[in-house]
């Protein structure tokens, strides 16, 4: 099986190798990749758009079903997770776990037992042996805003340098997830509650198709954002420039929501208790 | 063919061999691989192998960022200057999707995990065939 399975492999390579003797030399300039439409994309793309960056133009308004449907696969992976994993029967456990915050000294509440859900200076916790650690929760606590505000800048400034609503959306589903670390689950899922997350991730891909569907109600054809020109008080150039941004936005809050409920649904096997 | 045009041969073609390589170790986990986890950090690979073949079908000798400045007049703009944007746009999205996909590959190997006990390919088929 394993011969086999090496052969198949090896032949597989050898017909690969075999095939790029056809293949275009590194760095060709009239390689066929970049002979049909790229040229188009490079030489027009700044008047047509007023994108400096051509990556963002090209993804957000030349091929702009490609990527809309490219955030529906990511919402639907999303969904996917959420229905494999999420497990809603819950039976009560035995008893609570009830850290004081201040001393770090742990209560165990048995069943009928009572302390206030909402008092301060307790916090609940899952597994007794997850240790306290300060130094990590004041690193992270103080990298983590600059990370979420890094990660804005990526969305914002995604028309003039490497940048846009994928790579932001996940900059700043990672300072969530990196909360989920460095904290854990429970409270991260007070700051940003599943429901959340999962209206979020709806509501991005709600952007990016509505603002489609308005072009569409404005007369134009479906996501040809001059036609927002005439709501959006510029000319159809800029109209342009300014429905990317708003469909950048739509991906990155639809990947930041999707990061985030992959991880929740991940890192507790779908019981939203425990976080690692 | 001479000594020099085989070495003009692999300084042309030699990128392509590389991501073949990863090709075939990512297929490799893929096939011979019997934890399924193994298998998915397998496909992974041959993703990432897939990804780094388009960036570098993108580029050409000497060129600049698909990046223009807005002074620049656009008439003057040289397709052979600049590389080619339309790959990076492609694996922009293939990257993230990579990402979701595997978020649900996971989510399955965990459900198997559930109700198997455990991720060993042939073992799993052993619990099948005697259920």
């Amino acid at each position: 099986m394993k011969r086999f399975a090496l052969l198949a492999v090896l032949l597989f390579g050898a017909l690969l190798v075999y095939g790029t003797t056809d293949f275009p030399d590194w760095g060709d300039p009239s390689s066929p990749a970049a002979t049909h439409v790229s040229p188009h994309y490079i030489r027009h793309s700044l008047e047509e758009t007023a994108v400096p960056n051509i990556v963002t133009a090209v993804l957000a308004d030349y091929r702009g079903y490609d990527t809309m449907f490219e955030t529906s696969v990511i919402f639907t992976a999303g969904l996917a997770c959420f229905f494999l994993l999420r497990v809603f029967a819950r039976k009560a456990p035995d008893s609570r776990l009830y850290r004081h915050r201040a001393t770090g000294i742990t209560l165990r509440i048995e069943q009928g037992g009572r302390l206030p859900e909402g008092a301060r200076e307790f916090e609940r916790i899952d597994s007794q042996w997850v240790p306290y650690d300060l130094i990590i929760r004041t690193a992270c606590r103080l990298v983590l805003p600059f990370i979420q505000l890094f990660a804005l800048y990526v969305v914002a400034h995604g028309h003039h340098s490497p940048g846009g609503g994928f790579q932001g959306g996940v900059i700043f589903g990672a300072a969530v997830i990196l909360y989920a670390i460095s904290h854990d689950l429970r409270s991260t899922l007070q700051m940003l509650p599943e429901r959340r997350t999962v209206l979020m991730s709806a509501g991005g891909v709600l952007i990016y198709a509505g603002t489609g569907l308005i072009c569409l109600l404005l007369g134009a054809q479906f996501l040809d954002y001059a036609a927002l020109a005439g709501i959006l008080g510029v000319d159809p150039i800029m109209a342009r420039s300014h429905g990317i941004f708003i469909v950048e936005i739509g991906v990155a809050i639809a990947v930041m929501a999707v990061m985030v409920s992959l991880y929740y649904n991940l890192a507790s096997v779908g019981r939203f208790d425990e976080g690692l | 063919m001479t000594a020099a045009g085989y070495i003009n041969l692999i300084i042309a073609k030699y990128n392509y061999w590389i991501y073949i390589v990863l090709m075939c170790v990512g297929l490799w986990g893929m096939i011979v691989k019997r934890n399924l986890v193994k298998k998915i950090i397998g496909m992974n690979i041959l993703q990432t192998a897939i990804i780094l073949f388009y960036v570098s079908i993108a580029t050409k000798k000497g060129a600049a960022l698909p990046i223009l400045a807005h002074h620049i007049g656009a008439h003057r703009t040289d397709p052979a200057t600049i590389i080619n944007p339309l790959p990076h746009v492609l694996m922009l999205t293939a990257i993230v999707v990579s990402v979701a996909t595997l978020g649900v590959a996971l989510a399955l190997t965990i459900n198997i995990y559930k109700r198997y006990g455990t991720l060993e390919e042939d073992e799993i088929h052993d619990l099948m065939r005697n259920a």
